[in-house]
């Protein structure tokens, strides 16, 4: 194995390992936080970071095929669903009323209509 | 390698299922679903890979798209209490259309 592919493996298992790390992170992170906006902010480390360096890392492994192709596309559209979701998470759960826990009320976060 | 990554992605939906049993309110459950989707196409990519079959991958958009769009209907159910057009619903409740 030359050395440029013998450092574009490393490169690749590097970016895996790392990837994984902050899938876990995250998922720890949604276990654990205490109130539902924190884990809000749990999720995305993982829908970002960790999508972001898996797919580059399983790029690396393909080389320039058909496959890094659809892993591309598989990440630009994971890049524009994933913040839209949590925008509709977060104003979904406003809406109804949600508020995080240590602020009692947000200045200005009150939504316009008082629904029950 | 592929394992590791397969094992840490394993890990991490369980500890998100978790979640989903315990959440307490709604939307930590849709949140959870969410996560779980997103780590599902990861999966599914790694299984792709671990396998020696790149076809995964077609399955892995595929269900990104999916869990995409049912994050969002779920939501508009709980919103708007139907999942159909929203402009035929009485203004009840004061809540805007």
């Amino acid at each position: 194995m030359s050395m440029s592919a013998l450092f574009i493996e490393i490169l690749s298992w590097v970016l895996i390992l790392s990837g994984s790390f902050f899938v876990v992170v995250g998922a720890v992170g949604i276990y654990r936080f205490p109130d539902f906006w924190a884990r809000l902010h749990a999720a995305s480390i993982s829908d970002s970071a960790g999508v972001i360096l898996l797919l580059l890392g399983m790029a690396l492994q393909a080389g320039l095929t058909l496959i890094t192709v659809k892993l591309l596309l598989i990440g630009i559209f994971l890049f524009i669903t994933g913040p839209t979701s949590t925008h509709a998470v977060a104003n979904a759960a406003l809406v109804s009323g949600l508020r995080p826990k240590e602020a009692p009320g947000l200045t200005g976060a009150e939504p316009e209509t008082q629904s029950s | 390698m592929f394992a590791v990554a397969a094992l840490a992605l394993f890990v991490a939906m369980v500890l998100v299922l978790i979640r989903l049993y315990l959440g307490p309110t709604l939307y930590d459950r849709v949140l959870a679903v969410n996560s779980f989707g997103t780590h599902t196409v990861l999966f599914i990519g790694v299984l792709g890979f671990l396998t020696g079959r790149p076809d995964f991958l077609d399955i892995a958009l595929l269900y990104a798209l999916i869990n995409f769009i049912g994050t969002v209907a779920i939501l508009k159910f709980f919103r708007y209490r139907a999942i159909g057009d929203a402009t035929w619903l009485p203004a009840e409740k004061g809540s805007d259309g």
